[in-house]
């Protein structure tokens, strides 16, 4: 029988399967997920900061009396709750990428194979154990 | 077909119950017929509580059917079959009964159910299985049997297995060494802790389940997949083999599309029916690979 013939699933198969994905999956893909998310949030950041840098040149009194464009653009993106809330989702981000990467970093030395599962649930609690405690630091001020 | 069950024989009975009345009396008549009417309750009864009790024992299994030679079978399919359950019954159990008792033209391979042959590695409920070795009281039904993902088609459950042997057999899956021992009759000894250490590498069955796991092997066909580079370990690591071997088995499994590929998401050992801890064999050769090849001077 020729290839060609033969009957190819193609990718249509692929989708509805993350129910049935193990441990090992789920933290490959929150891994590029949120590696993906900081790279983004680098580039935003650098952006945002270095467009608002004018204050170099900016007079002496007006740095002074904190209305130069830095000091002003970060007073007003603390004010919005969406960005306090996207701090959070950013602090969640980085500890889950900080604690998986720990984990693929013993992975790869060959340590604690066998427990690679629990070492994943692990840094999922810890992430969400952390964002908790920082929610009132991260929201304190705030108005609605 | 056995979903069929013998008819009671109560038919000639009550016929010639029917007969002697219509002589008796009236009233013993009206008692023979009400008699008859509870018997047929009973009998009616009984019949629908071993319906319901077949039926417990049956197993519902959802089996992909595809042929590309048939028309109207080109369209891949599910077929439902209800299999009756034995203690102890495996999935290529069911496969078999369903295949000789239902429709002959289903097709799938299997030889010494035992987990030995790997020729029967499924995608039962959603996960790679070998169908002999998945018992059916394990699962959930209906039970979904598909054919391996990731892998062509050619008929029913059977997949093509030519592009997983070519990658196994491009690791150089058998032994061979330039250090030969000195006497012509010199056996080549291994010492215990090394047989250890290439234990587990070694119970490969060439089932391909891990293959069609491994979701770098599902988007990148050059990669070598878990089993091939888990058989160039088991080489690799036979220190029988000599220090000039190991290297050039190095060299192959370094190469681009060998042991880098991988990105640890550990699905090939979950799903391994030899429960060979591939995705340690493959991080121990990645550092192999660097080891041999880090220089500080």
């Amino acid at each position: 029988m020729s290839m060609s013939q033969s009957y190819d699933r193609g990718l249509i198969e692929d989708f509805g399967r993350w129910r049935e994905f193990s441990a090992g999956m789920w933290a490959w893909i929150f891994h590029k997920f949120t590696g993906w998310v900081l790279v983004g949030y680098l580039f935003t950041h650098v952006a945002v900061l270095s467009t608002a840098l004018t204050s170099a040149s900016a007079d002496p009194a007006t740095v002074a009396a904190n209305q130069d464009l830095y000091t002003q653009t970060i007073r007003t993106l603390e004010s919005l709750l969406v960005v306090r809330v996207l701090e959070v989702g950013l602090l969640a981000v980085a500890v889950f990428h900080i604690l998986n990467g720990t984990r693929l970093l013993l992975v790869d030395l060959g340590i604690g194979l066998e427990s690679q599962d629990r070492s994943f649930y692990a840094s999922l609690i810890l992430t969400g154990a952390i964002v908790v405690a920082s929610v009132p630091t991260f929201l304190a001020g705030v108005s609605l | 077909m056995s979903t069929q069950r013998p008819e009671p024989e109560t038919e000639t009975e009550s016929a010639k119950t029917d007969a002697e009345a219509a002589e008796g009396a009236p009233k013993e008549r009206r008692l023979d017929e009400k008699r008859r009417r509870a018997e047929e309750r009973e009998r009616k009864r009984v019949e629908e509580a071993e319906r319901v009790a077949a039926d417990a024992e049956r197993y519902h299994l959802k089996v992909f059917r595809y042929d590309p030679e048939v028309k109207g079978k080109q369209e891949p399919r599910f077929d439902d079959f209800h299999v009756p359950y034995e203690t102890g019954m495996t999935v290529l159990d069911a496969l078999i009964y369903a295949r000789d008792e239902f429709d002959a033209s289903l097709t799938f391979r299997h030889s010494c159910r035992q987990a030995i042959c790997g020729s029967d590695a499924l995608f039962v409920n959603g996960r790679q299985r070998l169908g002999c070795q998945t018992q059916l009281s394990d699962l959930e039904q209906p039970v979904r049997i598909e054919p391996l993902p990731h892998q062509d088609v050619v008929k029913d459950l059977v997949v093509d297995m030519e592009h997983f042997y070519d990658q196994m057999e491009s690791v150089e899956p058998y032994f061979q060494t330039t250090d030969r021992p000195d006497g012509e009759l010199e056996e080549q000894r291994q010492s215990r802790e090394n047989r250890e250490k290439i234990k587990t590498s070694t119970r490969c069955i060439w089932c391909g389940a891990c293959m069609s796991s491994c979701n770098i092997a599902a988007g990148d066909n050059e990669y070598l997949g878990p089993a091939a580079i888990n058989k160039a370990y088991r080489f690799a690591m036979d220190e029988r083999e000599g220090d000039e071997m190991k290297r050039r088995r190095l060299e192959i499994i370094e190469q681009e599309n060998g042991v880098w590929r991988c990105q640890t998401q550990f699905s090939c050992t979950e799903v391994c029916p030899k429960d060979i801890p591939l995705t340690e064999h493959i991080q121990e050769l990645k550092r192999e690979a660097v080891k041999s090849n880090l220089k500080f001077w």
